[in-house]
Formats: C-alpha cells, structure tokens, sequence
C-alpha cells in the first residue's frame, strides 16, 4: 500500500452525468439492482464506487456514494441497492424508482479496492451481506474475460432470503471448476441447510481461504464490525495485511478513505 | 472553519436533474454555515480504511518529526504524552459524505512539536504523514501551524480507539478527513509537494470541504 502502487490518475474533473433507469432486478427483499445508462460512461476497474446525487423539487440535495456491480465489460451500468431503514437515499433507490426515471451520478471512485484480470489469482473475497457487491462486479469481469485466476468467494448473510445474486453465483460456480462460493447464514437456516452456519470466524477461514503461502489477493467488504473481525483474523492467520484490501459500510454507509 | 458559507457559485456551476418523488427526510436542520456542500451529518462515527487495522502497542510507539531524511525529533509515548497538550472542539468531514459536529480531540500541536525540537519557523513548505499499515498523506504546511493541525491522542477525553486511528492520528479537521491519517508515526517536512496514498488514487489533493475539492480536478 503505496502512493506508487497507483492506477491511472484521472486529470478532468468528475462531472455529473444523467443516469437513466433501463431495468430493475428484485435481488431480495430488501435489495435491488438498477441498470443504468449512462452517455458517455468513461468506464471503471471492478471494485470502484460512483457518487450519485438526488434532487428534491425544492432543490435540496443528497449524495451518496454506491458500489458498481457491474464488470467494465456491460454496456449498462448496474447498482446494487440495499433499503437501509430510515435512511433517506435508498429507501427512494429501492422503492420509489421506476424504468425510466432519471438521477445524477458522477465517478468512477476509488483505485485501490479494484481486481483486474491482469493481477492474477488466488482472489480470496469476503463478504459481509451488500458487501458482496463490489466482489461481484470482480467475479462478473473475471467470468467475462474468461479467467481462470483460482477465486474463492466467502458469503456471510443473515437468513436465505438475504443472500444477494444467489442464483447467479450457483450458476457460475457450476460453469466454473476454479470459482467456489461458500455461503454462511447467522441468524437463519433453512430446514436441509447444507451450508455453513453462524458468522464467519477464525476457523472457517483457515478452513476455506487459500492459505498465505499462495498469496492471495484478498479483499474484505461488509460493515464495519465485520470487516474488523475479518481482517483481525486473518492477519492473525499470518496473511500480509498489505494484501488484504478492506472497504468499509459504516452505519451511515459510504465507501472510500 | 465556522462562520463560512460554502461558496454558492460553486454548488450551482452542475446542471441538476430533478429527481421525481424524492423528498428530504431530514428532521432537524443544521445551520447552512455548519455543513459544507454535499454533506449530511451524522451521530455515528463511521470507520473508513483500506485495510485491517493495525494492533499497536504503546510500548512500543514512537513519534518522528524528519527533514526529507534526517532527524529533526523522536518520541516514545510517555514523552510525546509529556508535551504540551491542547484540546480543540472541530466539526470534521468525510469525503464520504457523513459531517460530525462539535468532536473534541487533544493532542499536541504542530506548533508546539516545532517548539520542542527548537524551531522558530517550519522547516519546508509541505509534510507527508506516514502511517502503520503503509498509508501516507500530504498537508501543506501552512494547513498545520497556527493551531490548525495536531497530532492527537485522545477523542472526547478517552483513547482514540484503534478502528478510529489510536493510538495516535493526524487532526486536521478543516480539510476532508482522510488528511486526518489514523495510525500516524512519522511526519516528513518536504520542500515539494506530493501526492500520499488517497491522492494518487483520484481523490483531491488538497480536499477543501467548502470547495468540495473531493476528486481530483474538482
């Protein structure tokens, strides 16, 4: 974690864009990913995040900061959303927005918390519920570009119906030898629930991750406690803490610095 | 940093978009002079950081004042705790959006860390902040002297607990709080500017909040 480990510096200002809603996908009951478009899109790293503004009638403003879902390689771009409970953006995000409906967005954030297929495996990703969706947007672009980098992706959700893209992360395991998905429920197990139970601790990752003598590129996202407890562990795993890369939800959300 | 208003020809320089059905939601409103554009405050104190958190212990801690590669001063904790101490009342901003108002912190000022190695006058023009865990982050030097910048020990009269940067961070709460590096050892005084670790990632490499100098070009 240098200043020169440094991916290309954008040199113009990140304008805002209009963004428009083309389709919304139902991922839980309390998650929703938006496809947008966007003119003009000057792409992004999988891993990266975009800020996107809301305008109220009277003309007060909101922004917050989102992860992209989607690899480089779609033409829409895809947010996933999570309803946070009183919250004041993504309660609008998830319940209000219809196809066709318009918002502004500028990015993308960040070039530190990206994969590319270029950096090569193991890739170790865990995650912390909606924390999955910026190691989405990694598994997306390593299926499109055909990697067969060996990826492990570790999934701690609170019941069933709370794990995000279930279906289609089954679906790719299935296609793909070298991709293993483990999924961990907390709170909730399903009757015949052959997966694992309770929080992810130190155990189940020396249990699951590739061990450090393979290097593996590690990245850890969830809430804050989680993402704590996580990398806590596996630095006392003996893995390199300069290659574990963290992103952090805190209570009020948000990702970057 | 109170008493001024953002810079309105700066908020409406974008086109908006308006976004149909949104409302605020928002309960109490904060003085306009108070929250810097694009912000909204918070009673949380998120933690934001790229990697896992370093476990430090005090004994074995120490603090570095440097000129490029010499030694201008070094202390261990019980002697950096023998310092002049100076407790400050600062809101703070994330680039990430979140504002606190009215955190207190203590610590030692830049100011006085020049007095104890024997300086009248700041040495160069910018410093780096070198952290546990390899993260960096670069200050004009003027942003720190004349009580705007501290190293600080203590949050609301208690340790500042390792998630937020303890044992010892940065403080500097007028600019976005990612110049406020956590887990600070060493400050380097540097004749030219360069950019740390977020400002070589796209972020802004100054980070005026009332300018909200979030991203590089802003």
């Amino acid at each position: 974690m240098t200043a020169t480990e440094t991916a290309a510096q954008p040199v113009r200002r990140l304008e805002w864009q209009l963004a428009q809603v083309r389709e919304i996908v139902v991922e839980t009951y309390r998650v929703k990913s938006l496809l947008l478009h966007v003119a003009n899109w000057r792409g992004h790293l999988s891993g990266q995040h975009l800020d996107i503004r809301l305008t109220a009638e009277d003309g007060y403003q909101a922004q917050r900061s989102y992860s992209i879902a989607s690899p480089p390689e779609d033409e829409l771009l895809t947010l996933t959303v999570e309803r946070v409970d009183n919250g004041e953006v993504s309660p609008y995000l998830v319940d209000d927005l219809h196809v066709g409906d318009q918002f502004d967005l500028r990015g993308p954030i960040g070039g530190y918390f990206v994969w590319t297929a270029a950096m090569g495996g193991p890739l170790c990703l865990i995650a912390g519920g909606s924390g999955v969706v910026p190691l989405m947007a990694m598994l997306r672009h390593r299926e499109r570009r055909d990697g067969h980098a060996p990826a492990l992706l570790l999934c701690s959700s609170r019941s069933p119906e709370d794990v995000i893209y279930r279906a289609e992360l089954d679906a790719m395991a299935r296609r793909d030898p070298n991709l293993r998905v483990v999924n961990t429920l907390t709170r909730k197990q399903p009757d015949g629930w052959m997966g694992r139970r309770g929080r992810i601790d130190k155990a189940l990752l020396a249990q699951e991750c590739f061990p450090p003598e393979q290097s593996p590129k590690i990245f850890v996202c969830g809430s804050t406690p989680f993402v704590e407890d996580v990398s806590r562990f596996l630095v006392e795993l003996g893995y390199d803490p300069l290659t574990i890369k963290t992103e952090r939800f805190g209570p009020s959300g948000g990702q970057g610095p | 940093m109170t008493g001024r208003l953002p810079n309105e020809s700066m908020i409406a320089m974008d086109e908006t978009t308006i976004s149909r059905g949104f409302r605020s939601k928002r309960q109490e409103q904060t003085p306009k002079n108070r929250l810097p554009p694009g912000q909204y405050v918070t009673t949380d104190f998120p933690v934001l950081s790229a990697g896992p958190t370093p476990q430090i212990k005090l004994g074995d801690w120490t603090f570095a004042l440097q000129l490029g590669g010499s030694l201008l001063g070094k202390w261990n904790w019980a002697e950096f705790e023998a310092l002049p101490q100076t407790t400050i009342k600062r809101d703070i901003h994330c680039v990430t959006k979140w504002s606190k108002l009215d955190t207190t912190w203590q610590g030692v000022t830049f100011d006085d860390l020049l007095k104890a190695v024997g300086l009248k006058e700041p040495p160069a023009f910018y410093i780096m902040a070198h952290c546990d865990g390899g993260y960096t982050t670069n200050v004009p030097v003027a942003d720190l002297i004349g009580g705007k910048g501290m190293i600080t020990t203590r949050y609301e009269g208690l340790p500042i607990p390792p998630a937020h940067g303890g044992p010892a961070r940065l403080l500097v709460p007028h600019l976005y709080f990612w110049k406020s590096a956590k887990w600070i050892r060493r400050v380097r005084f540097m004749e030219k500017d360069q950019p740390g670790f977020w400002e070589s990632f796209g972020y802004h490499n100054y980070g005026d909040p009332w300018k909200e100098q979030r991203y590089d070009g802003d």
